[in-house]
């Protein structure tokens, strides 16, 4: 009966997806932001099921996107922040996963700072594994709903350009989204400082460029990194102002870009190193629009890798 | 599978549409807070030919709303690979309104079950009734319906399929038999 096919028990990456793949997911999305616009936001597709979100990096917006959205699906849920848990023991990833699963969770949310640590734990658990973030490999969901709000505001994805601007060498977000993107046949332009270019990007099919008027150039939408001036190797890191003088957006460069130029970004916003507050607020903005969206595309996600996961026959009127 | 029987065919499902609005109008004194609700995916076209004949009979409009109940199915995990999920569009306060869900096909009450739960989340309408084009039998749950096109009885091997014109080409009510 079904035309389109969900068969992962796991959301890993958006590598590994078909374009259908993403194309399913975003249409289940839509039908979800619809339950999200009514009185009673909850409908019991998971109920009886549990969700683990298991956090190695701290992380507010993302846990907390996930929990609402489990929530609004009628699951579960239960948060492990590493910091409090046997992980400080020395328990390692997979004896962790392990547990969770005998504690018979239906899914295991997780962020790690190792890249590949989400995709090494769905080989040794048979529950569904969502990737919130794996090092500077991928974050899935981030694109997806990057990717959603985008749709949402320019109907299609095909032909589109879109620029990411900030840490690309560092950017897990950058990479989902240049996957996710180029599979739906947008064009992409990555721009940063030379250093936080990652070597060979070009492969990823994209343009590169450290110009910042070259990236808002004829572009649809610009999606703005967050600098991570919090982690390690501040020495390989541009001066916060000098960033901003040379890459930051402004209502200035935006008004040599495209009039309903799109700006997006993952959050939490560095006001006046990204952007600044003007563009942050102004009317080119969808940075919370994109918050809400997060709520729909991870009940899509949770709702599909339970699916994905029973394979059987059989259905009735 | 194997068709065994053409149970309807065009003109017969469009006399049985007719009448059910007839019914609907004689029951209700008119068209007064009654609102249709069609259940993805045949019942959405079942309840806009019903609203049709509506507008014909009373010259005003009835609203149609679309229903996805995927979501509050209690048979998920049985269904075949991945159940796609569809929008939800009812449009209009269903508060206080006389509702009419549509669908094709009455058999286990499952889908009605489904929809009343999906329903009541929107609002509290003053009463839900249940309009179908082929009642097949074989009830699971306390549920039955108040506008009927067809009752067919059948064997549970058997099975109905709706076909319409706007999704299927053809109108026609088959059974067929699975093997």
């Amino acid at each position: 009966m079904s035309e389109a096919l969900w068969r992962r028990k796991d959301l890993l990456g958006l590598e590994e997806l078909s374009k259908e793949e993403i194309e399913l997911i975003l249409s289940t999305a839509e039908s979800f932001k619809e339950v999200t616009t009514r009185e009673i936001k909850k409908v019991p597709s998971l109920r009886g099921k549990t969700v683990v979100n298991l956090f190695y990096e701290p992380s507010t917006r993302t846990r907390v996107s996930f929990e609402v959205a489990a929530k609004r699906l009628s699951a579960d849920v239960i948060n492990i922040a590493t910091e409090t848990s046997s992980v400080k023991k020395g328990e390692t990833l997979i004896d962790t996963g392990k547990n969770i699963e005998a504690l018979k969770a239906d899914i295991i949310v997780m962020r790690h700072n190792c890249s590949g640590a989400a995709a090494m734990l769905a080989r040794h658990v048979s529950i569904s594994v969502v990737n919130a973030g794996d090092g500077w490999h991928e974050h899935p969901t981030q694109a997806l709903l990057d990717i959603f709000t985008l749709k949402e505001k320019l109907g299609e994805i095909a032909g589109l350009k879109v620029s990411i601007v900030g840490d690309i060498a560092h950017s897990r977000v950058a990479r989902s989204n240049i996957w996710g993107l180029t599979k739906l046949g947008a064009k992409v332009m990555v721009c940063a400082p030379k250093m936080l270019i990652p070597p060979a990007i070009e492969e990823m099919d994209v343009v590169v460029t450290d110009d910042i008027d070259e990236a808002l150039k004829d572009a649809d939408a610009v999606n703005v990194l967050r600098m991570q001036f919090e982690r390690d190797e501040k020495a390989a890191f541009p001066e916060q102002l000098a960033y901003f003088k040379e890459f930051g957006i402004t209502k200035e460069r935006l008004s040599k870009a495209k009039k309903d130029i799109i700006v997006m970004h993952p959050g939490p916003i560095n006001r006046g190193i990204e952007m600044s507050s003007e563009v942050a607020d102004g009317t080119n903005s969808v940075i919370l629009e994109q918050v809400t969206n997060g709520i729909a595309v991870r009940m899509a996600v949770l709702f599909l890798v339970t699916q994905g996961r029973e394979t059987n026959n059989e259905s009735t009127h | 599978m194997r068709e065994k029987a053409k149970i309807l065919d065009k003109e017969a499902i469009e006399r049985s549409i007719m009448r059910i609005a007839h019914e609907i109008l004689e029951k209700h004194k008119g068209t007064e807070n009654i609102c249709l609700v069609g259940i993805r995916n045949r019942g959405v076209y079942l309840a806009q030919r019903l609203s049709d004949c509506i507008k014909k009979i009373e010259t005003k409009e009835v609203p149609v709303g679309i229903l996805d109940i995927t979501l509050y199915r209690d048979d998920l995990t049985l269904i075949a690979a991945s159940p796609i999920v569809r929008k939800t569009e009812i449009d209009f306060d269903i508060n206080d309104k006389i509702l009419i869900l549509v669908d094709d096909v009455l058999y286990t009450g499952r889908t009605i079950r489904a929809a009343l739960d999906a329903l009541i989340d929107f609002g509290r309408p003053k009463s839900i009734q249940v309009a179908v084009l082929v009642d097949r039998g074989h009830r699971e749950l306390p549920i039955r319906a108040d506008y009927v096109g067809k009752n067919i009885p059948t064997s549970q091997k058997e099975t109905v399929e709706v076909h319409l014109a706007e999704v299927d080409g053809m109108d026609e009510v088959v059974i067929v038999e699975k093997n």
